[in-house]
Parts: C-alpha cells; structure tokens; sequence
C-alpha cells in the first residue's frame, strides 16, 4: 500500500465510477448540524442556529487518508463527531462502506462500531483512569460480545505490541504513562475491532513535538500494515501534509478546497487556503535566502473567523477576503473542479489562469 | 553596553515529597536591549520555570533559586521581594499560553489594564489610567476600543484576548516582554497576526523580548538568538542564523528532523527522537539526553558519566555535548541529507 | 441582565405555587390515598371534641366533599383574602394571609407564626454572621498557610464542628457557660426592642452552638475554593502585573473562590428561617422550629402546613436572592 495513488475517487455525477480500481469507504453528501439558538423570557423559542456544519460532501477510498483542516468554529470537529455518530446530523447523508449511517439509532449504529472508531484529542481525559491499560484496550471486545481466539487478554496484549507498548504493562493505570504512551494505548484500543475506517480527531496535537513524530509514524506503519481507511481532523497543516492522500479545507461549515495533497500545498486556490499557508511560521530564519523566499508574498488575514451563529451571507469568507468583490456578496460560489480532483469553492480562485475574472457566470436572476 | 538581562548558573529547585525536582539546573543566558530570545524546549525543559524564575514569581513558594539574575545591573535572586515586586509588569512584563484563563473573568477588561497601569504609577488618576487602557487598546488593534474597554474577557475571542494581554503588559512600557507560549492555543491566522504585533509593538517600544515556546516555526519568526533547553539544562546557545543553518547538538537536529515541514519536498518518514524526554527528579547521569542520543556510543563512554560543558562551536554558538565539533558538522550533515533511518519502535 | 432578573423571579413565582400546590397535595391529597376517609380528615382539622356535628361542619367549611382543585383554589383564596371557619356562632374570621386555622389551639396559624418569626430571624442571622467571619476567615488562613499546623489544627476542629451533632453542643455549651459557671444565665429570648443587651446575651451561646456547625462546613468549602482558586492561571497574571499579594488574594482570589459558597449560603440561610429546630428546642427558643416541632407532636394540621409554607417561602426568595447576586459578581452567568 506504500506506491503512489493517483486516481481519483468517484466524483457525483462524473460518471466515471466503473473506472475505480478504490472502493469508496466513505462518502458524505450535503451534511448539515445546526444547533438550535433560543431565546425568551418564558417560553424559549428558535431564534437561530449555530450552523456548524453547513453542506459539505466528501469522499474517502479505502486506504487513502483523507485530512480535514480549518481553524476554529470551522465545524471539523463537529464533522469528525457526525462520522461516527456520536451526534445526528440535522440532514444529509452520510454511507460508510455501503451502509446508510445518517439516522440510524444507538443500538442499530452498535455492530457498524466494530468497522468505525475514533482516536481523541487529548490522552489524558480519554482514558478512564480507574481502568487498567487491559480493561481499556479490552473494552471494544467485551461492549461487542466478542471472544476472539485465545481469549480477550492475549488480544489486548497483541494490540499493545502492535503499537509499540510493553504487552507486559497490560496491568497498570494510565497515569503511569507519559502523554505519547496514553495516546498510543488510545489507538490500541481503536484497533481492537479491527475497524475499517478511522477518525482521528487532532491525534497528535497535545503532544510534545518530538513524541508527534513517533505517533505519526505509527499512524502511517498502521495503516500500511492494516490497511486502515483514515480520516484525520487537524488544524496543524504541516502534520496534516505529512500524513495525508487528500486535503479539504473547512470554513465556516462549509468546505471550500478539496484537492490532492501535493495539489493543493503547491498551488493551493482559494484565498482561504492561501492565507492559511501563508500563516504557517516557517523554521527558517528571515534572514536567509530559503526563509526569505517562504516569506515572499505573504497574506495576513485581517480580524477574527466571523461566528458561526451569523455567517456572511453568500461566500462566507468575503469579509475577509482580499479579492472579493459585488459577486462575492451575493452569489455563493459552487465547489467546482477546476483542476483534475480539485475542487475550489470561489469566484476569483488563485493559481487559475483567469484570477480577475468570475469563473462562475453570476446568475441573471439574481439580484448584483 | 551591558546586556538588558544577564542569567548566569540559574538553578531552580523544588523540593517534593518524590524527592528534588531539579527543574533549571544551571542555565545561562542573556538578552540585549530591543533583541529577541527564542528559548525552546518541550515539555520539562525548564523553559517557563526559567521565566517565571527572571519575573520572580516562585518567590512564596518553596522553590529553591541559585544563581543570577541580573535586570539592567541589578541582581534580582535574593533580592527584596518588594523591589521585584516593583519591577514586575513595570520594567519586566510577562503574557502567557491560554488568555482566557489568564484573564480573571470577573472583571472588564480595561479595568484589568488600569489596575496594571496604576500599581505602577500611583499619582495617576483614575481618567488616565482609563485613557491609557484605550490607547494600548487601540494599539494592538481592537477595534472600538473606548466601547470595548468596558467589555468582559468572556466576550471576546481568543485573538483578541490575547491581543488584551499584549496590551495590559505594555500599557508600563516594559524594558523586557517574556512571552511564554503566546500563541499556542491559537488559530494558525491568529497567531500569524499575534506574532506580527509582538514584532511591530517591540520596534516600537525598544523592548528586548524573550519568546518561550516549542514551535521551531515560531521561533524562527521573531528569534534573533534561540536558547535550547533540555532537562533543565542549555543543549545549544546560539544566533538563529547558526541554530538554523549549523545546529550542533543532538537534541536540536532531533527536533528539526522530528518536524513535519510544510517548505521542504516532503519526507516519507519523520525521524523521531525516541524515547521520552527524562523525570527531573532522576535526570540521567552525565549528559541528560544520552539515553535518547542516537550519537551516545561515538563518545567513548563520557556521555554517560560526565556533563558536558557548554563550549563554543564558533564564536557565540555554544553546545553542550560531548562529540567534537568536526563529527557534530559530518552527523548533521549526514541527517539533513536524508540518510538516517528511525530507530525501531519505541521500547516502553 | 435584566431580562435574567425578570427570568428569575417568574420562576420563583411558578416555584412558590408549585410548593403550594405540593403542600396541599400532601395534606388533602396524601391522607385519601392512604385509606383517609373525608370524615376522618375532617376529624383531624376539627382536632378538640370532634363531635360529630363539628366534624360535618368541618367538611363543608372546608369543601372536602368537592372536587379538589376548588379546594385548592378556596385555599389560595384563604391565602389571599382570609377565609371563615365554623358555622354561627362558632364562626371565626381568619384574615389574611391565613394559613389556615388551628383548632386545636382556637387561632388562625399566621399570627401565631409571626410571634415566633423574630426569634428565628434573630437566631438565623446572628448566627449567618459569626459563621461567615469565622468560617471563611479560617477557610483562608488555612488555604494560604496550607499543610502548616494552624491548618491541620483548624481542620481538624472543623471536622469535630460537622461531625457533632447540635443537640450536643448545645448541651454542652448550656452546661458549661450556663450552669456550671453562669457566664450566660438563663437563656430566654428578649426581643430586640425591649432591650438589645440582653437580647444578644441570651443569644450567644445558641449563636455560637449553630455558627460552630456551619463555620466549620463553611471552613472547609473557603479552603478547598481558594485553593483551587489560587491556582488558577488569572492568579499567576496578577502577579505578574505587581500587584501586592494582598490584593491578589483578596480582590482576585477570594472574590472568585467565595461565588460558589455564596450559592450554599444561600440555601442554608433559607432552611433556617424555616426554623432551626435542634437549636431552638435545645435552647428553648420559641422560634419557627420550635413552633413546628410542636405543631408536629399535636397533629395540629393547619400549623404544619403554614409553616411549611412559610419555610418554603423563605427558600425560595434567599434562593432568588443569591441566584440574582451571583450574576451581579460573576458575568459570565448574565444571560
């Protein structure tokens, strides 16, 4: 599984799906989660929505990663939570290997676990501390009613192995690990099931730097060795860059660039992408030639992300937007592929020969 | 003319019921007027210890300091503790990682920044003190700030917050700004502004800055000289030009080979440091990053046993490690060319 | 801000009618389900010679023979407007607010209660008073001066104070400061309008026995509260600014660590208007308490359920009060 991927996942409506040589894991159509605003003395009633996750579709081929960043109020996390529905979307629809997951209640969602798992943030609030590391990597088996082959423990402690832990720890509390150690019990534990398709939600973002290159590493070797489906939910790009096939950028709850991984560093087309690259603190001193070139030309967005309570109205990030102009006010523009397997949400995307022109013809009927 | 801050053998301990945490353990450094002081480590590293130590903010507590400090002359360890007092958020002045935390959420904000503003100068009045807030307010870029003076700290972002927390600490114009991990909790656009401001604020106001964090990136931004510390102790000392361009020190070309970069041709593979970084109650014999130095056996068996000195590279570019400098020059080279492989998984 | 205010005192305005409609349910209600016919109710209000003429008389003056929500609503009325009990010449006027009237004692419940609600009001509140200094005096000293002897030491009389029971102390305290050397004899309440002097002499020692208990609990909240707090991140910022360790512990930390406790005083403080019963008995202070253990030992029905009323009543506004107080200190909960 370590030769480069180049195809492309089945795009809707491109017709092309008879073609793939991937089987699609995951595809996510026209998502939405809002959570009701109320208002009132007495009687409180709707008067907004937080939208955090406004319409977004996605697509992920057994084997690929596929990385979600945006910054915060994006709606990535509350994504990351709908894909393994530990919330209900308000509407949308949402097919992990075939199966409709979208309302499917907790008992019925209970068996598709074992081929859905979640790797969490922190490891130090996702492990029980009153668990050993066994009853924690155990648990999957026994919540499922599974006894696999020479017994539950024996698993557990391949698990552990698996994951660059002493299987002789097997008795001892979290607290006796550092915070990589708790992490990698943590993705034992998500391995147990052998799962077909992972979330992974800001995996190595509480860790020391030097341990996120272990993690990281061990992510990759899983997966090639397991054949695991990722989708891994960061806002740090440079992580996000190493270890994924595919990138999509969130803003706001919408997805506003889904590209190829090297695609989209290298010729990254909404502005939104731009600026956040541009953001990246580079570590190379100004003073050098390398880190004056990573400086040249670099955006500095103004204000704060708007809330998520009250976006803008048609493309949500023309407040802050450097380029936008009357269009962006009043016509959101559609995800379209501009590129092989890129898709850009913009009526000025960068890198695109006609920068300075609508790409998108603005629609008569609206008003301008 | 003398440094703005001479830390000489700092050593910060504490004692426990577990026994003596060593936290700084023999650190020295210096910071020029109107510079910048990148010190960078990981967790343990001593690095917020040593600038909590420079603001005398262990003073209370049972921590043991030697050393010193010395602020523009005057030597700050064992100093009264009012004179520090004095001087702390007057001609020293410290922000920290999380503002929503740091802000004490009871009170509005300009009168957080007043209080700062008067402690410092106490024939102001109450109007000045109040125009003051606005003015820095202002300054770092909150819009409307005679209306948002009056605002509460939950209100507001977390840019903003910590743009308030630049403010309240500058509003005495500061001779030293520590800021310790200012833009961690941070969106990726948010702290490229933050670190801009602290950068055009301190060419404003002539402060020398010490930056604390465990960002290469972000060190690289706003450093002029980079301290790298490791278990309480200075690994490598030097200009960013030299840490960057020549690192010299096992510890820093595992922190530069461990990151993930977004300007280099991506790597198949990080190269991590294995292992995790030492307890200080026990740190290792000799020197403190040998279990976890890939480089340890080419010593001849010193590194476990002796603390290696601080030495020159070239002049003004120190290293602690006991490897000469001509085998330090052919390993970097031999890791920045790609041709070190990991170390097989990490034994627990 | 003000639109929590008003949010607020609906709710307390709900909340009092549902403590009405409750405490009539178990008076009127209750009885019926546990086999009660509507003559042995009555008998029960009748209390003294329930012949069975009284007893009839009772169950139409009081409608118990109708559909309950009318006797709820008559009962509301009683409230509101006072009602009448008995028939001619037996007829008794209870104005309002009536609470009822008790039979047995041949008086409307509300002025019988409103003699004993000086006496507790005292009570209560001398003793909120010594608690709070002592309680979160010590609270602090031990968390700043925390694993030194004055904590272990003070702790562990704290622990004694939750541990003993009132009954105790109190007769310990009478024993000593009362008999044995008369320092505080004879403990009677003397209203405050007579003579102030003698009207805190008599208290104090029932003042010390209740603040003993409480002081001690309020110790312990104050230390856990400032030792939390002291650790918070806004703490080390004051510090940074300056500023003198007494304001940082007294305008930063102590503000923030005291919210909390705020919001338990204000529950305690409404549960002992309602009548701080072991105290007062021990004292033998005719207070609400008092009042309610004897209507208890009676079966005098009115008078149990006018106070319990009353003290609900007094819940539910210290409980307003603290509620509307914490948003005035804290911001964060305004809305």
């Amino acid at each position: 599984m370590t030769e480069e991927q180049t195809q492309s996942p089945p795009v809707p409506g491109s017709g092309n799906g008879g073609a793939q040589s991937n089987e699609e894991l995951l595809r996510v159509t026209a998502l939405v989660r809002h959570f009701p605003v109320t208002r009132g003395v007495i009687f409180r009633r709707k008067v907004g929505a937080v939208r955090a996750v406004d319409g977004i579709d996605l697509s992920v081929s057994k084997g690929q990663t596929l990385g979600l960043v945006g910054e915060s109020g994006c709606g990535k996390t509350t994504t990351g939570r709908l894909l393994t529905r530990l919330d209900e979307p308000t509407s949308g629809q949402i097919v992990i290997d075939g199966h409709d997951v979208t309302h499917l209640r907790q008992g019925q969602m209970r068996p598709l676990r074992r081929e859905i798992q979640m790797i969490f943030q922190d490891p130090y609030s996702s492990l029980n501390p009153r668990h050993t590391v066994g009853a924690i990597v155990g648990a999957p088996f026994r919540l499922q009613g599974l006894n696999p082959p020479g017994g539950i423990k024996r698993s557990v402690q391949e698990l552990l192995e698996l994951v660059g832990l002493n299987p002789e720890h097997y008795n001892r509390y979290p607290y006796e690990f550092s915070g990589g150690q708790r992490q990698r019990i943590g993705i034992a534990r998500t391995l147990a099931l052998r799962p077909k398709l992972i979330i992974a939600d800001e995996p190595v973002s509480a860790l020391d730097v030097s341990i996120q290159a272990q993690v990281i590493n061990l992510l990759e070797d899983l997966q090639d060795d397991l054949g695991l489906t990722y989708v891994v939910i960061a806002h740090d790009l440079s992580v996000v860059r190493h270890i994924s096939d595919h990138v999509a950028v969130m803003y706001l709850g919408k997805i506003v660039e889904v590209a190829p991984r090297d695609d989209l560093y290298a010729k990254p087309r909404h502005p939104y992408t731009v600026a956040l690259l541009s953001a990246v603190p580079v570590p190379e001193p100004p003073g050098t030639p390398t880190g004056q070139r990573e400086r040249r030309g670099r955006i500095r967005l103004e204000g704060d992300v708007p809330s998520p309570l009250a976006p803008p109205p048609a493309c949500r990030f023309h407040t802050r937007c450097w380029k936008a102009q009357q269009i962006c006010k009043t016509q959101e523009p559609p995800l379209a592929e501009l590129a092989p397997d890129h898709k850009v949400a913009c009526h000025f995307p960068e890198n695109t020969p006609q920068q300075h022109e609508a790409i998108t013809s603005p629609d008569p009927a609206a008003p301008s | 003319m003398a440094p703005l801050l001479e830390v000489q053998d700092l050593r910060i301990h504490f004692p426990t019921d577990d026994g003596l945490v060593k936290s700084v353990d023999g650190v020295s450094f210096s910071v020029e007027r109107g510079s910048t002081l990148g010190i960078v480590g990981e967790s343990g590293s001593g690095k917020s210890v040593t600038s909590l130590g420079i603001m005398g903010l262990h003073l209370g507590t049972s921590a043991r300091i030697t050393g010193q400090i010395k602020l523009d002359g005057e030597e700050l360890v064992g100093a009264d503790p009012d004179r520090v007092r004095e001087l702390r958020g007057g001609k020293m002045a410290m922000i920290f990682q999380d503002p929503l935390s740091s802000l004490h959420p009871y009170f509005k904000i300009g009168d957080q920044i007043t209080e700062a503003y008067r402690i410092h100068h106490p024939g102001a009045t109450k109007k000045q003190a109040r125009q003051r807030a606005i003015d820095m307010l202002g300054r770092v870029g909150i819009s409307r700030p005679s209306v948002q003076v009056d605002a509460y700290p939950h209100q507001f972002s977390g840019g903003m917050r910590q743009r308030v927390m630049i403010a309240m600490a500058l509003s005495n114009d500061p001779e030293l700004l520590i800021a310790d991990e200012p833009t961690t909790a941070l969106d990726v656009t948010v702290q490229a502004q933050i670190l801009d401001l602290i950068r055009d604020l301190q060419a404003e106001f002539g402060s020398a800055v010490i930056i604390i964090t465990h960002d290469l990136g972000v060190v690289a931004e706003l450093a002029d000289d980079i301290l790298v510390m490791y278990a309480g102790r200075v690994a490598e000392y030097g200009t960013a030009v030299d840490i960057f361009g020549q690192p010299s020190h096992p510890y820093t070309w595992g922190l530069l080979a461990s990151m993930p970069r977004i300007d280099r041709e991506r790597t198949a593979r990080l190269v991590p440091i294995p292992g995790t970084p030492p307890s200080l109650i026990r740190v290792p014999s000799g020197c403190p990053f040998h279990p976890r130095c890939r480089y340890a056996s080419q010593t001849g068996g010193r590194s476990e046993n002796e603390v290696p000195p601080l030495r020159e590279v070239t002049p003004g570019h120190l290293s602690a490690c006991h490897l000469t400098a001509a085998q330090r020059a052919e390993f970097w080279a031999e890791l920045s060319a790609g041709k070190v492989r990991e170390d097989t998984r990490e034994p627990a | 801000m003000i639109s929590f205010i008003i949010r607020r005192l609906i709710a307390a305005v709900f909340l009092l009618i549902i403590v009405s409609m409750v405490v009539f349910a178990i008076f009127f209600i209750l009885p019926r389900w546990g086999g009660q016919t509507t003559y042995g109710l009555a008998t029960e209000y009748v209390g003294r010679n329930p012949t069975r003429s009284a007893v009839l008389q009772m169950i139409d003056q009081l409608g118990l023979n109708k559909p309950l929500y009318l006797q709820y609503w008559a009962y509301l009325k009683a409230i509101v407007v006072g009602g009448h009990y008995g028939t001619g010449t037996n007829s008794v006027y209870c104005p309002p607010p009536c609470f009822g009237y008790s039979f047995k004692n041949q008086q409307p419940v509300w002025p019988a209660m409103v003699s004993d609600i000086p006496v507790t009001l005292s009570l209560a509140i001398g003793a909120a008073i010594l608690w709070l200094t002592a309680g979160i005096g010590i609270g602090v000293i031990s968390a700043l001066k925390r694993g030194s002897i004055f904590d272990r030491f003070s702790m562990t009389i704290a622990l004694a104070g939750v541990s003993l029971p009132i009954f105790f102390t109190g007769l310990v305290a009478l024993e000593l400061f009362s008999y044995k050397w008369p320092i505080f004899p004879n403990v009677q309440f003397v209203p405050f309008t007579q003579n102030p002097a003698l009207w805190a002499r008599n208290l104090v020692l029932p003042w010390v026995t209740l603040a003993f208990l409480y002081a001690a609990l309020y110790a312990r909240l104050t230390r856990a509260g400032m030792l939390e707090t002291m650790g918070e991140d806004y703490i080390r910022t004051a510090r940074a600014k300056g500023l003198p360790e007494r304001t940082v512990i007294f305008k930063h930390g102590l503000r923030a660590a005291l919210t909390p406790i705020l919001t338990i005083f204000g529950m305690d403080l409404g549960l002992l208007l309602g009548g701080a019963l072991l105290t007062e008995y021990t004292f033998s202070l005719h207070g609400l308490g008092l009042f309610t253990i004897e209507a208890v030992q009676n079966q005098d029905f009115p008078e149990i359920m006018g106070v319990v009323m009353l003290a609900s009543f007094f819940i539910v506004i210290a409980n307003l009060v603290v509620d509307i107080l914490y948003a005035v200190v804290d911001p964060r909960v305004r809305y």
